[in-house]
């Protein structure tokens, strides 16, 4: 299986190279004479040239994670590949090393490792899930590398080595439960997550806002094992207790099983409001529209949203990946990465990790799809939080729109 | 519990009585196929869950040929049933000439063989639809519910395994107990080489056997397809529960696994609903392995090949 691996991501490093090697050739002259001298923007020895620079992508390619990796994957290839179009950065053109961490946290380690050591790549656009992120830290923060985050993650963490560009848990939880407080007069909420880390710390969040913050009810708490298919006993209890509001974190494949059994035990959008963190287009595809029509999703970013730069880059997405290529929100995080990667080496003029980590607070980007992020100095997004209901096709109508939220991974009297 | 009436209650207390059932269906709906390749056999199939998987994704592509005719999407699943149970028998037949038929006599070896199996599987599923999960046409009669009063909401899809349970159970059970295949097979499990001297092609037994539990693994796929979704790796949740259900329910005994089942099924949405899935998930465990402490060979023993 390995040397499988191996040989697959070396025909497709070889065929990236082939890809982005021809416009190189093309644009040389007129770049090296403007870009600055590699010996001033590269001063530790990083995989910069007088017109490539080299960067890592670690996402899994195979294994039970590809499904939701893949989207990220793209993303940042089409995002270097509009960069490199544009001239690249610093005058050189960015040429991606594509490893897979094949769904397995040992390798997300060992993978960073090879990166950062033999590559020496400047930065890094991957991981996935929160176990593969915690796999490469310490290896980022010995070798001192730069990974740029793109899921939205359960917070509480705030590494030099890492720039989140997803929503941590506050950002995406607080707003979506005053929205449902709010907008929905809701005041009783039923949770349910799959059981591990990121549901249950952000439904400690949700129970504590819901609470202590606003004065309501919580009526149960639940989890179910990853991979748990027989949601009929759950679905039951939540029947009895009959929240206002199910607050929902199911993931994977239970996520498509707990959708269809909800819809199959006569519980829908008519006689229920539900409020799940753990849905985007992605997720639809499996799940089905006609199964999640009229429930809500607490995100960032919905391909549905209606603005100039979204337009371009849907457009620009399905004319690399195919016309029926879907665009969640994890994607578009992933398509940020590169882009201000970009930003902070010309803001810091080097390709250095230190000075472009340091550059890295308060960095704007005004192109991104979702609208106007900013880097926090705590290295998350300043961003919107949106809410979308579903509709029967898999894409979301956005019926509400936060303003701009203050990322807080490490949200005081919450943990 | 206290502020419902009684009538509520008593609606609560019919719907989780169906979750058990439903519950109890799909375990034993999985385990049918395995209990028959572990049972007759002992041989330990990893790649059970893969065997699910074929025919999970054979209803797929049934479901994108077929089911995208006009007029076929309410039907399509009484072809797709057959065409899953043919191509995992297939696949079945041909994985115990090429490779279970040299391993009898090492359990250990068709463990790590299978499971070796199981991976290529994997890594061939992947290759073909894509990392992507995918998932079928449901037809309208498999959604929603049924209202027998106001309050009661019992699932349409639920009814419909429990009912292609019962069908597979039966066939099973006429296979082994009442055909003249099933007589040869219980013969070989019995006394190989008896079985050999008055006649019986053990070795065609043998493959018939093994591709038939593959087969059914590959109609319990069609029908899982209908409640989650299918991905290269759906297999290996299911492998789990398959083996707790056989191992519990005593190898080699179809009263066993079914008795296993319903126990295991109907132990467990009760303290779901009582506890949560993730503590009754562990107390399952934890009981399942107290009763096997005190019982080795499972719930019903029966005599087996060693």
């Amino acid at each position: 299986m390995t040397t499988t691996h191996t040989t697959l991501s070396h025909l497709r490093r070889f065929l990236l190279t082939g890809i982005v090697a021809l416009p190189i050739a093309l644009s040389i002259s007129s770049h090296a004479l403007s870009a600055p001298p590699t010996e001033e923007v590269n001063t530790t020895g990083l995989a910069v040239t007088d017109d490539t620079v080299q960067v890592g992508i670690l996402h899994s390619l195979t294994g039970t994670m590809a499904i939701s990796e893949t989207g990220s994957v793209e993303a940042e290839q089409l995002a270097i590949e509009q960069i490199n179009a544009q001239g690249g950065v610093l005058g050189r053109q960015i040429e991606p090393i594509i490893e897979d961490g094949a769904s397995d946290w040992p390798t997300f380690a060992d993978r960073t490792r090879k990166l950062l050591t033999q590559d020496n790549v400047p930065a890094i656009f991957g991981a996935w899930t929160s176990a593969s992120r915690k796999a490469m830290l310490p290896v980022l923060e010995r070798e001192n590398g730069l990974l740029y985050y793109p899921t939205f993650y359960e917070g509480l963490e705030e590494s030099p080595n890492v720039i989140y560009t997803g929503q941590e848990a506050t950002q995406q939880i607080l707003a979506g439960i005053n929205w449902a407080w709010n907008e929905q007069g809701a005041r009783t909420f039923y949770l349910i997550g799959s059981d591990y880390i990121w549901p249950r710390t952000s439904m400690k969040i949700a129970r504590i806002h819901i609470e202590e913050v606003l004065g309501g009810e919580v009526l149960g708490e639940d989890y179910a094992p990853l991979g748990h298919t027989s949601f009929g006993s759950n679905i039951n209890r939540i029947r009895l207790r009959k929240p206002d509001v199910i607050f929902a974190a199911v993931v994977g494949g239970s996520n498509v099983a707990w959708f269809r059994q909800l819809n199959a035990a006569g519980i829908n959008a008519d006689n229920q409001t539900l409020l799940t963190i753990s849905v985007t287009e992605d997720e639809v595809l499996g799940i089905g529209g006609e199964n999640v029509e009229g429930f809500y999703s607490s995100m960032k970013y919905f391909q549905s949203l209606d603005n100039e730069n979204n337009a371009a880059f849907v457009e620009a997405f399905k004319e690399r990946w195919g016309e029926d290529s879907v665009i969640g929100d994890v994607s578009q995080a992933a398509y940020l990465g590169p882009w201000l990667w970009k930003a902070g080496v010309e803001k810091a003029g080097s390709f250095d990790v230190d000075a472009v980590s340091a550059a890295m607070a308060d960095i704007e980007l005004t192109t991104a799809p979702e609208g106007y992020v900013q880097v926090h100095p705590n290295r998350h997004l300043w961003s919107k939080t949106r809410i979308g209901r579903w509709n029967e096709d898999g894409q979301a109508t956005v019926v509400w729109e936060s303003d701009l939220v203050e990322p807080n991974p490490f949200p005081e009297g919450y943990q | 519990m206290s502020g419902f009436s009684t009538q509520e209650l008593l609606a609560i207390f019919a719907m989780q009585g169906f979750a058990g059932v439903s519950f109890f269906s799909v375990l034993l709906l999985m385990a049918l196929g395995l209990a028959i390749i572990y049972g007759q056999m002992r041989v330990i199939n990893m790649a059970h869950g893969e065997f699910m998987v074929i025919g999970a994704y054979a209803t797929y592509l049934c479901s994108i040929t077929l089911g995208a005719l006009p007029g076929m999407t309410d039907y399509y699943l009484f072809f797709a049933i057959p065409i899953a149970f043919g191509s995992a028998f297939l696949v079945g037949y041909v994985v115990e000439i090429a490779l279970i038929r040299h391993l009898y006599h090492r359990p250990l070896d068709t463990l790590l063989a299978t499971w070796g199996l199981a991976l290529i599987m994997q890594q061939g599923f992947r290759s073909a639809f894509g990392a992507r999960e995918v998932s079928v046409l449901v037809p309208d009669w498999l959604r929603g519910s049924y209202r027998p009063t106001m309050m009661i909401d019992i699932p349409l899809n639920g009814i419909a395994i429990l009912v292609l349970t019962l069908l597979v159970t039966l066939g099973v059970w006429w296979f082994l107990y009442r055909s003249r295949w099933g007589l040869r097979v219980r013969c070989t499990t019995a006394n190989r080489d008896m079985s050999g001297a008055v006649g019986i092609n053990t070795k065609r037994v043998d493959r018939v056997t093994f591709a038939l539990g593959c087969g059914i693994a590959g109609i319990a796929g069609a029908a899982f397809t209908t409640i989650s979704s299918t991905g290269p790796t759906s297999g290996s949740l299911y492998i789990v529960d398959t083996f707790l259900v056989v191992v519990f329910g005593g190898a080699g005994s179809l009263v066993g696994t079914i008795a296993s089942a319903f126990s295991i099924a109907q132990a467990q949405s009760l303290m779901e609903f009582f506890l949560g899935s993730s503590m009754a998930k562990v107390l399952t465990l934890l009981t399942v392995i107290g009763i096997l402490l005190l019982r080795p060979e499972g719930l019903v023993a029966s005599k087996v090949r060693r």
